[in-house]
């Protein structure tokens, strides 16, 4: 019985395996780097020409990518990448495209929507960039008609800033040991609160600086049990903003997968700051900030740079509060492409739905990093 | 015959040194001050060695028993407690002794914490110092030590506190105004200063006004200031929040020559409200005017 229950297992895996090789499905193929009449993206059809154009884009083989296109006349091969990769560096320029999916919208014998969704992969996760693609078909082939959208350009100008910056000049190796340090900022955890999810247990909460000086804080949490033995310690690792100047108030999330909440007895909160040289600038303005209802509800709103400084890369954390002002939960989105000055961009966070019930307000905060070598 | 003799000869000796040994007393001093000469008197006769083990410290001499043992001066230094072992072939005589510190500071460890915390708060500066002499020695002797908190704006404080077991401390108050206070401390005319950087504390009355700016409110704070008329630091944030009928705007700006201010779409209707860390300002609703 078990030789018999081996060998179909066995066959299985094998005929699965040529299964898969003949007719992959095709954001496996682009994964593969498999291409060729086999795949099951051509030219021949729109679905697959999309297909193709995707396939391309993911092996930025730009050239052959802006080749298949439609309306080459309309746009240069380099606006045509800025606008997938974006023209200053920020996180899309270093992202790779994980999957793909085209999904037909609308077809006649000579034109066709199609609707392709780019999951992009970066170093903070993934972000999906979504194009409706309108394809004709131009005697026996179909090219897709590249929806571009143009980033808006700030005209050249000046931008007077009063720039103001904190530095440090900590103790030296040759000190008395009496002789006293730079004193670390002040910071407080000034709301906390357990949540149960599925995917385990989440801690969250809001730390202020109290200090006149910049801080980089980090908030560590540990489930005891009653007999005082932890079950787990986590970090908020990037659900927080680690820089936070005078007075500045962060939220954080610490995540314990697969910890039930009906286990712990108490939680230890460990919260470090460290004296850190800042910039007050760049100053970002959320705008028009929404909420949605369910079924999608999602916390919505626009970022201004109000500097002149361009953002490589922007964070954007919200805290959601019910009506008696208590946590409800903590959200973030990374912006993938970087913010010009004076320039909206959206963002989008994702509120879990029997969580959004309860919610009564929100607040956000934008953490950003900018790196001049990047420019 | 003769070796016999010799063996004979040979047993009272070791008899004799052993004897002689025995009666070399150790007479040591009590206690002696770190780094000063003293002498050990010994008594008996012939060749002896003498071992003295303290902290940190070991001294190993020669010595003819019958004349006195010189410990020349910065020999022992190390503040402590002390075996002295003479040892004569297979005899030896021990003493302990202790070691004390000079009675004189030399150099004072002082510790002040924190190095910055806001104005006006009651025992909110600790100074701890710790006493040494010339040889790093803790001088558990009392000391008094004399502590000064000066600033530009307030008269000197001042408090003596005399040390326990080498350590004595105290706790200051912050003065009402911002800026570095010297905190000095003194012990037998050596002394330690340190920088307190006195900031200014929590925003008191934060008010903003809101004035038409074309399209936008161009929203501004008055200059703000802590609860003892400090301006408070440059670079505080300061969050402005728009909240109009489904849609909400908010900012942090930092703070820069004591004023906030931030631009934001007019709504009408639109209530604006400001606040920096856990204080509130006031609120304005936008009718097109303040």
């Amino acid at each position: 019985m078990g030789k018999l229950l081996a060998f179909v297992l066995v066959a299985a895996t094998v005929g699965l395996i040529i299964v898969g090789t003949i007719w992959p499905i095709p954001s496996a193929a682009a994964y593969a780097g498999i291409t060729g009449p086999n795949t099951s993206y051509s030219a021949y059809s729109a679905e697959g020409a999309v297909e193709d154009l995707a396939h391309t884009i993911g092996q930025q083989n730009w050239g052959r990518a802006y080749s298949l296109l439609n309306n080459k006349s309309e746009f240069t091969q380099q606006q045509f990448i800025n606008d997938i990769r974006g023209s200053y560096p920020g996180l899309r320029t270093y992202a790779s495209l994980d999957t793909y999916e085209a999904q037909p919208l609308h077809a006649t014998d000579t034109e066709a929507d199609v609707r392709l969704r780019l999951r992009w992969s970066t170093v903070v996760g993934t972000f999906l960039d979504t194009r409706d693609i309108h394809v004709v078909k131009t005697g026996e082939r179909w090219t897709p008609v590249w929806p571009l959208v143009k980033e808006q350009r700030v005209p050249p100008q000046v931008i007077p800033v009063n720039y103001l910056r904190w530095d440090v000049i900590y103790r030296g190796p040759g000190d008395d040991w009496g002789a006293q340090d730079v004193e670390a900022p002040h910071i407080r955890i000034v709301d906390m609160r357990p949540v149960q999810r599925a995917a385990g247990v989440a801690v969250l909460g809001e730390v202020l600086n109290e200090d006149v000086v910049p801080a980089f804080v980090s908030v560590k949490a540990s489930l005891l049990r009653k007999d005082g033995s932890t079950i787990a310690t986590e970090e908020a690792f990037d659900k927080i903003s680690h820089l936070l100047l005078p007075k500045q108030v962060t939220p954080f999330l610490v995540m314990f997968p697969n910890a039930q909440l009906s286990d712990v007895d108490s939680i230890h909160m460990d919260p470090t700051s460290n004296l850190v040289a800042a910039s007050a600038d760049p100053v970002v303005e959320i705008q028009n900030q929404k909420m949605s209802q369910p079924p999608y509800p999602v916390f919505t709103g626009d970022l201004s740079n109000q500097s002149g400084q361009i953002v490589n890369i922007a964070h954007v954390l919200a805290t959601f509060y019910d009506q008696g002002g208590q946590l409800v939960w903590v959200g973030d989105q990374y912006i993938d492409r970087a913010l010009q000055p004076q320039t909206p961009v959206p963002f989008e966070i994702p509120v879990p739905e029997d969580l959004a019930r309860k919610v009564s307000s929100e607040r956000a905060v934008v953490a950003t990093y900018t790196n001049a070598a990047f420019q | 015959m003769s070796r016999t003799a010799l063996i004979f000869a040979t047993i009272l000796l070791a008899a004799a040194l052993r004897a002689s040994a025995q009666d070399a007393t150790l007479d040591v001093p009590k206690s002696v001050v770190a780094g000063t000469a003293f002498s050990i008197p010994t008594e008996g006769s012939g060749q002896a060695t003498l071992y003295i083990a303290g902290p940190d410290q070991v001294l190993k001499r020669d010595v003819q028993l019958g004349q006195p043992i010189a410990i020349a001066a910065g020999d022992l230094y190390n503040a402590g407690h002390y075996v002295a072992v003479l040892s004569s072939g297979s005899a030896s005589n021990t003493a302990q002794f202790d070691v004390l510190p000079v009675t004189q500071p030399a150099s004072i460890s002082f510790l002040a914490r924190p190095s910055r915390l806001p104005v006006d708060l009651q025992n909110g500066i600790t100074g701890a110092v710790y006493v040494f002499d010339s040889y790093s020695n803790l001088i558990t002797s009392p000391v008094p030590v004399n502590f000064q908190l000066s600033v530009a704006s307030a008269p000197t404080q001042t408090r003596t506190v005399t040390t326990n077991q080498g350590a004595a401390w105290t706790g200051m108050n912050s003065a009402s105004k911002e800026g570095n206070a010297k905190f000095t401390a003194m012990a037998g005319g050596v002394s330690a200063t340190r920088v307190i950087n006195q900031v200014p504390g929590e925003p008191c009355g934060l008010k903003m006004s809101a004035h038409k700016a074309g399209d936008k409110l161009n929203l501004i704070t008055d200059p703000l200031k802590d609860c003892t008329g400090n301006a408070v630091s440059d670079g505080t944030i300061v969050t402005f929040t728009e909240t109009w009928d489904g849609g909400q705007t908010t900012v942090d700006v930092p703070l820069k020559r004591d004023v906030a201010q931030a631009e934001v779409p007019a709504h009408m209707g639109a209530h604006l409200s400001v606040a920096t860390g856990t204080v509130m300002g006031n609120e304005i609703r936008w009718e097109g005017q303040e």
